[in-house]
């Protein structure tokens, strides 16, 4: 299990504890986290699933890649540098007190 | 086909036995009311074997999605539907992305993927709203109509026709077309035989349609094309690739848009939630497309003995995945039967799952939000007027005729 805080729009926090293995989406979803849609239940195609990741964490998570790039175009929301799909992140022990916000609208 | 569960367990404990069920999945009368049959295959095991058409049968939703996430095992390009195309001819060439599978799949995949992007969308956005706000000004002023026919399909034939950059001639044949398509998954029944005998002018139009002389430039058929200029993909394999979304990018939304109507005049509490909150109508419309599953079917083909559920099925059978099934299974969904526009819908099959989940769906689901909303800001009563009457294809559920009277907000 690892630490997650999701701060929403309203700057209300949410921790949880998610499983190691599943992504930063799966864990909002079972945690009844709102904000994360994800429309497309993890498949890299809606690009609903969008975080902002706190600066502090954003050098400790896989490279955007190719296809998250061309997703993150197209969030609802406003594009950020420290945008990414939480669909993408894999939760680990190295992650362990992630932060990320949750934009205001995601479709 | 080898028979299951017959020769298994030479070597001391036996596996369970697959139940072997007599339900025609593709019968009238199943499609009048799956519900029962569903759930009988859900209760009878995870995996079941239907002795009508010889395949194997997964109903509930983790052995669906198990099925839809292994396309290696379960693969597609021997078809999805009945017809096994290491054993028969396809009756069109097979579809470079529905009927292929990695490492062919994944070219032609990305391609598609950035012709319908959520950056796409964002652009298509306004003139979609706008085309259903007319849409339903229209209707509002009509007062009773058939909300299949005149809204169903008037408004994705309004609106992606144009999208697609399809020429104004001809577009009669889209929805037979795409009828025909999801008709020749089943199995070799009247519904199956009817639509290839009577499929030439069809596939005649769209084979035309598909070159890239025929498209109009910007158009999601004329994108599909310059990506054979930079080489992702050849210049010969670019029609097919705009077929496959004259073939599943129109029909699928209407059944989409005809089963959100259908639910919202059927359910009016939740009606009265989404006049009450127009922001819900996009999860409106994906409540609908689980609660309905309007693409109710699909089949792989597994490429090696494999274990699933508990039992092993042999290498070269057919699987027939229950989309609508899995959408309704007890073990995954609170109140499965109540369509619930506030429902946390995400992880539905109804779209699929995995890499050939739908393309497409960003379009649908830009469509099925466009029409939920402009009806909700616009529409104050949906009654039902007449009885509903049911189409029927081998692949989607849907409505024929859904007569409806429309009272101003
Ligand atoms: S859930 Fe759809 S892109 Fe992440």
């Amino acid at each position: 299990m690892t630490t997650i805080t999701f701060i929403h729009p309203d700057n209300r926090s949410e921790t949880v504890e998610a499983e190691d293995g599943a992504t930063v989406m799966l864990a909002a979803l079972t945690h009844g986290v709102d904000g994360i849609v994800a429309e497309c239940g993890g498949n890299a195609v809606c690009a609903t699933c969008h975080v902002y990741v706190d600066d502090a964490w954003t050098s400790k998570l896989e490279p955007v890649s190719d296809d998250e790039d061309a997703l993150l175009d197209g969030t609802a929301a406003e594009r950020r540098p420290n945008s990414r799909l939480s669909c993408q992140i894999k939760v680990q022990p190295a992650l362990a007190g992630l932060v990320v916000r949750i934009p205001d609208r995601q479709s | 086909m080898n028979p299951p569960g017959l020769s298994a367990g030479a070597a001391g404990t036996s596996p369970p036995a697959i139940p072997h069920l007599g339900i025609d999945p593709f019968a009238i009368s199943f499609f009048d009311d799956p519900y029962p049959a569903h759930q009988q295959m859900r209760e009878a095991a995870p995996v079941v074997y239907l002795d009508r058409w010889n395949v194997y049968g997964v109903a509930r939703y983790a052995e669906v999605y198990a099925v839809l996430n292994d396309p290696l095992t379960f693969c597609s390009s021997r078809g999805v539907g009945l017809s096994d195309f290491a054993k028969e001819t396809p009756w069109r060439p097979p579809s470079l992305i529905l009927e292929a599978d990695p490492p062919a799949h994944t070219r032609t995949r990305a391609v598609l993927s950035k012709v319908l992007s959520p950056a796409v969308m964002k652009r298509l956005r306004d003139g979609f709203m706008a085309a259903a706000e007319a849409k339903v000004d229209e209707l509002v002023a009509r007062g009773s109509f058939d909300a299949i026919p005149d809204l169903a399909e008037a408004y994705p034939l309004s609106v992606f026709p144009d999208a697609l950059g399809l020429q104004p001639e001809g577009r009669e044949h889209l929805i037979p077309y795409a009828s025909l398509v999801f008709n020749a998954f089943g199995p070799p029944n009247e519904l199956r035989q009817q639509a290839i005998e009577r499929s030439a002018p069809h596939q005649a139009y769209v084979t035309a349609q598909c070159q890239r002389d025929n498209l109009t430039p910007g158009g999601f058929g004329a994108c599909i094309h310059a990506f054979s200029d930079s080489g992702e993909i050849t210049p010969a394999e670019a029609p097919l690739l705009v077929r496959s979304l004259l073939s599943a990018g129109l029909d699928t939304t209407v059944y989409g848009i005809g089963a959100a109507v259908y639910c919202l005049a059927r359910f009016p509490d939740q009606w009265a939630r989404l006049r009450a909150d127009p922001a819900l109508a996009r999860n409106a419309f994906e409540e609908a497309v689980r609660f309905e599953s309007p693409v109710q079917t699909f089949f792989r083909t597994t490429t090696r003995d494999v274990e699933l559920g508990g039992v092993v099925i042999p290498e070269g059978e057919k699987v027939l995945m229950f989309l609508g099934a899995a959408n309704r299974d007890p073990r995954r969904w609170e109140r499965p039967d109540s369509y619930d526009i506030t429902r946390k819908v995400s992880g539905h099959v109804g779209f699929g799952s995995g890499i050939h989940m739908c393309v497409g769906q960003l379009v649908a689901r830009l469509e099925g939000e466009a029409v939920l909303t402009a009806l909700a800001r616009k529409v104050g009563a949906i009654t039902m007027s007449d009885e509903p009457k049911r189409r029927y294809n081998n692949t989607l559920r849907g409505l024929e005729s859904l007569p409806v009277t429309f009272t101003p907000a």
